[in-house]
């Protein structure tokens, strides 16, 4: 299903590329990202709980393939084989789409990244603002998932998720846009193209542009509803927050688009702020196809940024997590804004 | 208590109940909590308990005093070795029994390590509580070692039954002094790195401070005791106002705090820690010499009376109250367990706070259900 | 801290028995002066000069067993009176004495540190009714509600006298020494 939705949504959009793609071509990438995808979402799972091990003095999974390879597969194959249970009063609709839902505006946004120079499956002129758009349908999933359970617990959790989600996007996007100042264009391709040319944009817009980064990371690990900012699953408070009610692959979906959003959390970060397929220094220019492994590179060591909050910090606590963002984040953003368009105006940016 | 609900007139609203547990990750057990909450502010907390209720007290008026021993270690399983020492110590108390000093050292110190290791269980799972979920694995990594300590000693891990009418079950083993040296060099350096890993975080200190005040006055009242009432500013250290085993000859200090917040009974905790270590690290060098046991006889028959000793396990003032008609068996036994009195001020502390602060709370009122539902 | 023996002055002095007034009214006046010489001068302390009966039992503390009647009064006076203050209800059992049924509290000051124990009994094992003290301690609420539960005994005035452990249906009250357990058998 999720790949026919997918390639339809080729379709649609090609009208606006460059060269139109004849449909099986479409189809082929659909099917290589679904595979990307996948896998990509199985490493995320094993890294998360292999790192976990390292942070708690266990080993973590090391027994099915070389060194825990084949767990996440097989637990995969175990959820997917698991009867899907649900309660008698949720919303049927709802409840069966809402995982839909989470995992396909995952999976949207994973087109637009500049994984090398050639690598991009859809170059968009409104690349960041398709970004931060598309990445904020995910939250209506979760709302429905909680909602049509019928479970006081996961309707707690998913309140909890809408009110965050709304706050910390103000975040993640101005934060986003004080970069956009820089380079002057929304389309990622654009963006990099900046960034080979007077080096990675935190560096040329210097302190706003860390502030910024630190902002964006904050705000982005409360997107993706992690710790330390995991009030929607909350396991020791609500159970397991809206998916309580879930299981088998349902469950799974949400839990993939968990790990995924991560990746593309630290995607955006990666292409915005650390030059996306640039290697450092330029080293690896002459060899494109080594862009991929910068870019993934860069992506992991956010990622495992991530982990390590989850790993090591509290959780907040609701009214907190609003403190949070509307008292500090949002005007520190805002400041920081203006004293970014102060700097590119004066033309203060450190250029290479 | 405020007033429950307050209507808008435009926006009807109410506030709804909501089952917390028996099947809950915060409550530790099976105990179901009856929420009244308005949306996430709570309104009122109704413990309901007696899922796992066995009516230990009804068991002990069919057992032999030897026996009863061994179901207090099914009540607050996590201070095993006190429990059973709050029974030997009423019935000797009965008896007039006069314990060998070296049975009152290894007593104290095998009470101190159950503190140490309960409150390293207790310090994993309060980190767990409000997210920071490594904590629990350091803790256990501390605990593990008391335990196989605890092992060597008597063969059990859990529930302990080391300590009998009289005296010991066994001598203690050779290695013992030795590993519990070591344990004590080992756990130095980690105490500190607890105090690095959640007590200095900001996010663990904004959760906590200000959260499920309890005032002294109150806590007295609620019949609050261990870490919590001290947290509270109450000083009811058992060991120090009504010294038992070999706690008369021992220095350490009662820790107090006088904020009475989850902080607070959090702090006391943590200092707790050193002073159970400082206090077996006085008596672990000075074990005397002597028997390990005073011979009973084989039926234990209390005279007639009422006996009552009251010991300080790791959350507070377990009281043994033992009516004897002069039978092989206790005409009544009551557990005055900490837990129950501590709970039934839950209530009071989370009222108008959030359910995550609830789960705060909770984790520092650190319940053990087994020893509420007794 | 006060030694038994003057707790039970004081305390008898509360509740004089009128058919004895003229012995009680000496020690109301001053407890402290009189206890001395009337410990000496009198070890058995005279059960008729109070309605409240002191006994040892074998105990470290002081027992005072006092009529259901008067229970409430002299609890609520053994907290505020200054030189008892016994603010600290550290224990609440319930009894089934056969044939009487009954509690018994352990109060501590924390002020003075000095412990009794009040016993209050009822023959009556149809309707045993005694009058709440759960506004003098708070922690009274649960343990009244677990005897409740154990033995079938009511407290007046209580705010939530319901069943705590056992389900709303259970038949019986478990902890009574007449209980048939014909399912659990707990007792052999």
């Amino acid at each position: 299903m999720t790949s026919i939705i997918n390639s339809s949504y080729f379709l649609i959009l090609s009208t606006t590329a460059k060269e139109s793609l004849s449909i099986l071509e479409i189809l082929l990438i659909a099917l290589g990202y679904l595979t990307f995808f996948a896998v990509a979402g199985l490493f995320l799972v094993l890294l998360e709980r292999r790192v976990a091990a390292w942070f708690q003095l266990r080993i973590g999974p090391n027994r099915v393939g070389y060194q825990g390879l084949l767990q996440t597969m097989a637990d995969a194959l175990k959820l997917v084989s698991k009867e899907l249970t649900g309660t008698i009063k949720a919303d049927k609709l709802l409840y069966n789409l809402a995982p839909y839902f989470v995992i396909i505006t995952a999976l949207m946004s994973l087109a637009v990244f500049p994984f090398s120079k050639q690598i991009q499956a859809f170059d968009i002129n409104i690349g960041i603002f398709f970004l931060i758009a598309v990445s904020s349908i995910g939250v209506i999933g979760i709302l429905l998932g909680g909602w049509a359970s019928n479970n006081k617990f996961a309707l707690i959790g998913a309140m909890r998720s809408g009110v965050q989600t709304i706050s910390y996007e103000l975040s993640v996007g101005l934060s986003l846009l004080t970069m956009i100042l820089i380079t002057g264009s929304l389309q990622l391709s654009e963006i990099v193209e900046v960034q080979r040319q007077g080096g990675w944009l935190i560096l040329q817009g210097h302190i706003p542009a860390i502030i910024a980064f630190m902002v964006y990371m904050i705000a982005g690990t409360a997107e993706t509803n992690r710790a330390p900012f995991d009030l929607v699953e909350a396991e020791s408070e609500l159970g397991a927050g809206f998916h309580t009610e879930y299981s088998g692959m349902k469950f799974a979906y949400f839990f993939l688009a968990e790990f995924i959003n991560m990746f593309i959390i630290a995607s955006i970060a990666t292409t915005v702020f650390f030059g996306a397929w640039l290697s450092p220094f330029g080293i690896t220019e002459s060899i494109p196809w080594l862009g991929v492994f910068w870019f993934l590179a860069k992506a992991m060591v956010l990622v495992f940024l991530m982990m390590w909050f989850r790993w090591t910090f509290p959780r907040l606590r609701v009214d907190q997590l609003l403190t949070l963002e509307w008292k500090y984040l949002l005007p520190i953003n805002l400041v920081n804004i203006v004293i970014m368009a102060l700097i590119v105006w004066l033309n203060l940016t450190i250029k290479f | 208590m405020k007033e429950f609900i307050e209507i808008d007139k435009d926006f009807k609203t109410e506030p709804y109940q909501i089952n917390m547990g028996p099947q809950h990750p915060a409550t530790h057990g099976v105990l179901n909590l009856l929420l009244t909450i308005d949306g996430e502010i709570i309104k009122k907390v109704e413990p309901d308990l007696g899922y796992i209720h066995r009516s230990i007290e009804k068991m002990c008026e069919r057992d032999s005093y030897q026996q009863i021993v061994h179901l207090t270690d099914r009540m607050d399983y996590l201070s095993a070795n006190i429990n059973n020492e709050a029974v030997c110590l009423t019935v000797e108390k009965a008896l007039q029994l006069e314990i060998p000093d070296r049975v009152k050292v290894i007593r104290t110190i095998i009470g101190e390590l159950t503190r140490i290791s309960s409150h390293c269980l207790w310090w994993g799972v309060m980190g767990m509580d409000v997210g920071a979920l490594t904590t629990y694995f350091y803790g256990f990594r501390d605990r593990e070692m008391l335990n196989d300590i605890f092992e060597e000693t008597c063969g059990a891990r859990l529930t302990m039954n080391y300590n009998v009418p009289g005296g010991l079950m066994y001598d203690i083993h050779p290695n013992f002094v030795g590993r519990v040296k070591k344990f004590i060099d080992h756990f130095k350096t980690k105490i500190p790195e607890y105090d690095r890993l959640l007590s200095e975080n900001v996010i663990f200190q904004k959760r906590t401070k200000g959260v499920g005040i309890l005032s002294k006055e109150d806590a007295i009242s609620f019949g609050v005791s261990g870490p919590v009432g001290r947290a509270s500013g109450y000083s009811c250290d058992v060991r120090k106002y009504h010294p038992y085993s070999a706690f008369d000859r021992v220095d350490f200090n009662e820790v107090l705090r006088t904020e009475g917040d989850t902080f607070a009974r959090y702090q006391v905790r943590i200092q707790e820690l050193w002073e159970s270590l400082y206090v077996v690290e006085q008596l672990i060098d000075n074990i005397p010499e002597g028997e390990y046991r005073v011979k009973t006889n084989a039926v234990i028959k209390l005279p007639k009376g009422e006996f009552y000793q009251k010991v300080e396990t790791a959350r507070g003032e377990l009281g043994v109250y033992i009516i004897s008609t002069g039978t092989k068996n206790p005409y009544r036994l009551k557990f005055r367990s900490p837990g129950f009195s501590n709970l039934s001020a839950l209530n009071h502390m989370a009222v108008g706070s959030k359910i995550g602060d609830l789960v705060a709370i909770m984790a520092t009122l650190d319940l053990v259900i087994p020893d509420i539902d007794r | 801290m006060m030694t038994n023996q003057e707790l039970q002055n004081l305390i008898g002095s509360w509740f004089p028995n009128p058919e004895a007034t003229e012995v009680t009214s000496e020690t109301k006046e001053n407890p402290e002066v009189t206890e001395q010489t009337e410990a000496q001068s009198k070890p058995s302390q005279p059960i008729n000069k109070s309605l409240l009966e002191f006994t040892d039992e074998g105990s470290e503390f002081l027992n005072i067993t006092v009529q259901p009647e008067h229970l409430y009064r002299l609890m609520g006076q053994l907290r505020s009176n200054e030189q008892t203050c016994f603010d600290y209800l550290f224990c609440l059992t319930g009894m089934d004495w056969e044939p009487e049924l009954g509690v018994v509290y352990h109060l501590e000051s924390t002020v003075n540190r000095h412990a009794i124990v009040v016993k209050v009994k009822t023959s009556d094992r149809e309707n045993p009714n005694f009058d709440s003290v759960w506004d003098i301690w708070r922690t009274a609420e649960f343990h009244e509600r677990e005897v409740f539960d154990f033995f079938g005994i009511k407290f007046n005035n209580h705010p939530n006298l319901k069943r705590l452990f056992l389900t709303e249906n259970w038949e019986g009250f478990p902890l009574r020494k007449d209980y048939v357990d014909d399912v659990n058998m707990v007792i052999m």
